[in-house]
């Protein structure tokens, strides 16, 4: 309660005891929405499968051991590492990484320049980075589709303006995945860093150049520590979705450039799926996203501390 | 303070600076001395921390220039000038702990990590901080943060250190302590120091000379004694103490001495501030040292409209014939005739007390 001042401190004093009730609801959509839903699918991943979708009543570590080993045709010679799976986890680890550094790269720069305009035109600039996220995700990346695909009109002026000889090829590369990714969460990538510089203190800056400090000093020693909640804000915001994305991956990136999203969709799909492996991809793949969040909270206490 | 032109540390030539139509600094010139504890004295929105800044570099002035120690500095950037600014707000590094802090300046220098630690260690040892030397800004008070800007400041060994109201957020207890500590501190590095500030106290007892600055404009440069005792215009006589402003007709000015009509027609001769000018002037008379007397042997006379009661002293206000208000301040010694409301007096003043200002 310190810094409330007085008002704050007697809001406190009267709402005082109804606070378990007021937190009810949340703990119900919590519960309902995303504990349950969790538990259905850790349980998931322990059940046999059923040849067309669902599953079977018994206990097994089937789906985990197909995702882990490899035991050949028949299931019994000595195992083996099985690194299909690993390698797509490996991939999308990879891919989101890259969109998140690209989302990065523009999204600093967008945001400071957002935080540093007057205050009445800011609300407009910060409009203007969420309108392309009125349309649909789906037909958002489709549309990247045509743009970037190789006789698309990104081409076409790369052409007509004589940048380029020949259409580059991006559609059903990495990179086109990448380009999706930053597409997709570009702005849960600027509004947590805007935010963020928001509040800098610019007399930090004049500060540092009053110390000698080139203007490159100044941002890697004091404007990037003193934003750096901002930024990994950011980083987890596009780390997360984009590891599980599976839209991009599928419509641009082609066959080839599977990631985890993808080979867990396909596990719920039509006669071919096996939801006990998609539950066990799907709950390898939340413990990967758990253990990059306690390490980065771990960071902040000891930071803190 | 040695006079002769190499002892100048900061030279301000003809500096304008403007921001669109709005005139910031209205060709200011002054010359601040090596070693000197020189304040920049004016009410907020004068243009005085326009004027620090542009010293440090923060500002581009329009027209005029800059010189430290002989080199015109206006097209070298902040971190390229050898000042130092203590913030207002302090702007300590809030990710890095005091020593840090300190070093910051001394590592950009190219110092070794080492000798920079060396050098926090001796700047926070001036400043009495030692202890503090692991924490965070966040974990200090106020005035232990506003000594790390100091130190921060310090540690490079600056030809001029710059402070820009170091002392307004600090609460009355504390600041009246940092004043002798910066002043103390100043003597004992002889860094000049070039102090911004709006309370006119500390601009007193803290400083070597002082400038008022009002409107963007440099109104007197002087020491404390001079801007109190010998004002040269309205603004600075108001703004420095209180005053008493009395119009009066001056029939000439002669070897700096003024010749002039009182309210109520005695004549009246006292010192002209230089650049003072005859026809109707205003007089400068400190409440102070006003006196009171019988109505005959007055200088002036009026009737008591207002007495307050000051404990050491009595606020007493005299309304002239012509309606004209002249404060007295009355010392509440044994003695003293304490006058009555609506009672007709007398008052009085020395020659010296008086002062033709520039009109």
């Amino acid at each position: 309660m310190a810094g409330l001042g007085p008002t704050g401190g007697r809001a406190a004093r009267t709402y005082a005891g109804r606070g378990p009730l007021l937190i009810l609801p949340a703990w119900v959509i919590i519960g309902i929405f995303l504990v349950l839903p969790i538990l259905i699918m850790a349980t998931y991943s322990f059940l046999t499968k059923e040849f067309r979708g669902g599953v079977i009543w018994e206990p097994t570590l089937a789906a985990y051991d197909q995702f882990f080993f490899d035991r050949g045709l028949f299931g019994d010679e000595q195992p083996k590492i099985e690194w299909t799976y690993i390698l797509i986890f490996w991939r999308s680890i990879w891919q989101a990484g890259l969109a998140t550094l690209l989302c990065l790269l523009i999204g600093f720069p967008t945001a400071w320049f957002i935080a540093t305009r007057p205050a009445h035109s800011r609300t407009v600039w910060l409009f203007l980075i969420t309108v392309p996220y009125w349309v649909n995700l789906l037909i958002r990346t489709i549309s990247m589709k045509f743009l970037i695909r190789d006789n698309g009109p990104m081409n076409q002026w790369l052409l007509n303006a004589g940048l380029i000889d020949e259409p580059i090829h991006i559609i059903n590369t990495n990179l086109a995945v990448q380009l999706g990714l930053f597409y997709s969460y570009l702005p849960f990538m600027v509004l947590p860093i805007y935010a963020a510089v928001e509040r800098y203190n610019f007399a930090l800056s004049e500060a540092a150049a009053d110390l000698y400090a080139s203007r490159w000093v100044t941002l890697t020693q004091v404007i990037i520590p003193v934003v750096k909640p901002g930024i990994i804000a950011g980083c987890i915001l596009v780390f997360v979705p984009s590891l599980g994305a599976f839209l991009a991956p599928d419509l641009l990136g082609g066959a080839k450039n599977f990631m985890i999203g993808s080979l867990i969709e396909e596990q719920f799909k039509g006669a071919a799926g096996n939801w006990p492996f998609g539950a066990a991809a799907a709950m390898i793949l939340l413990s990967m996203v758990l253990i990059v969040l306690i390490v980065y909270a771990r960071n902040q206490d000891r930071e803190s501390a | 303070m040695a006079e002769d032109q190499g002892d100048i540390a900061v030279d301000i030539d003809h500096v304008t600076k403007r921001y669109g139509d709005f005139t910031a600094l209205a060709d200011v010139s002054l010359a601040i001395r090596s070693n000197e504890f020189f304040t920049l004295l004016g009410p907020s929105g004068c243009g005085k921390t326009t004027l620090l800044r542009c010293i440090a570099g923060f500002e581009d002035i329009t027209l005029g220039a800059i010189r430290l120690y002989g080199d015109n500095i206006v097209d070298l950037p902040p971190n390229k000038r050898p000042v130092n600014t203590v913030f207002q707000q302090y702007a300590l590094f809030p990710h890095m702990d005091v020593t840090r802090n300190v070093m910051f300046g001394l590592l950009r220098l190219g110092q070794s990590e080492a000798a920079a630690r060396k050098r926090a260690g001796e700047v926070l040892d001036l400043v009495q901080l030692t202890q503090f030397a692991d924490r965070l800004p966040a974990q200090l008070s106020g005035g232990q943060q506003q000594r790390v800007a100091l130190a921060r400041a310090l540690a490079p060994n600056p030809k001029v250190l710059l402070l820009d109201e170091p002392l307004s957020a600090l609460d009355l207890k504390l600041r009246q302590a940092v004043r002798l500590e910066l002043q103390q501190i100043q003597q004992e590095t002889g860094i000049t120091f070039i102090f911004v500030t709006h309370d006119q106290e500390e601009a007193l007892t803290m400083s070597d000379r002082i400038a008022v600055i009002s409107d963007g404009r440099l109104q007197q440069i002087g020491t404390a004694r001079d801007i109190y005792e010998e004002p040269d215009n309205k603004f600075v006589a108001d703004f420095i103490g209180e005053t008493n402003l009395i119009d009066v007709t001056v029939a000439g000015i002669d070897n700096g001495q003024a010749t002039c009509t009182l309210p109520g027609g005695n004549h009246f001769t006292c010192p002209a501030a230089q650049g003072a000018h005859s026809g109707r002037g205003h007089l400068s008379v400190r409440p102070e040292r006003v006196s009171l007397s019988d109505p005959a042997q007055g200088l002036l006379t009026g009737t008591v409209s207002r007495l307050i009661y000051l404990g050491t002293d009595m606020h007493v206000d005299i309304t002239l014939t012509d309606g004209e208000v002249v404060t007295a301040r009355v010392q509440n010694s044994a003695g003293t005739r304490i006058p009555a409301m609506g009672e007709t007096i007398g008052l009085n003043f020395e020659a010296g007390a008086a002062r033709l200002l520039i009109d």
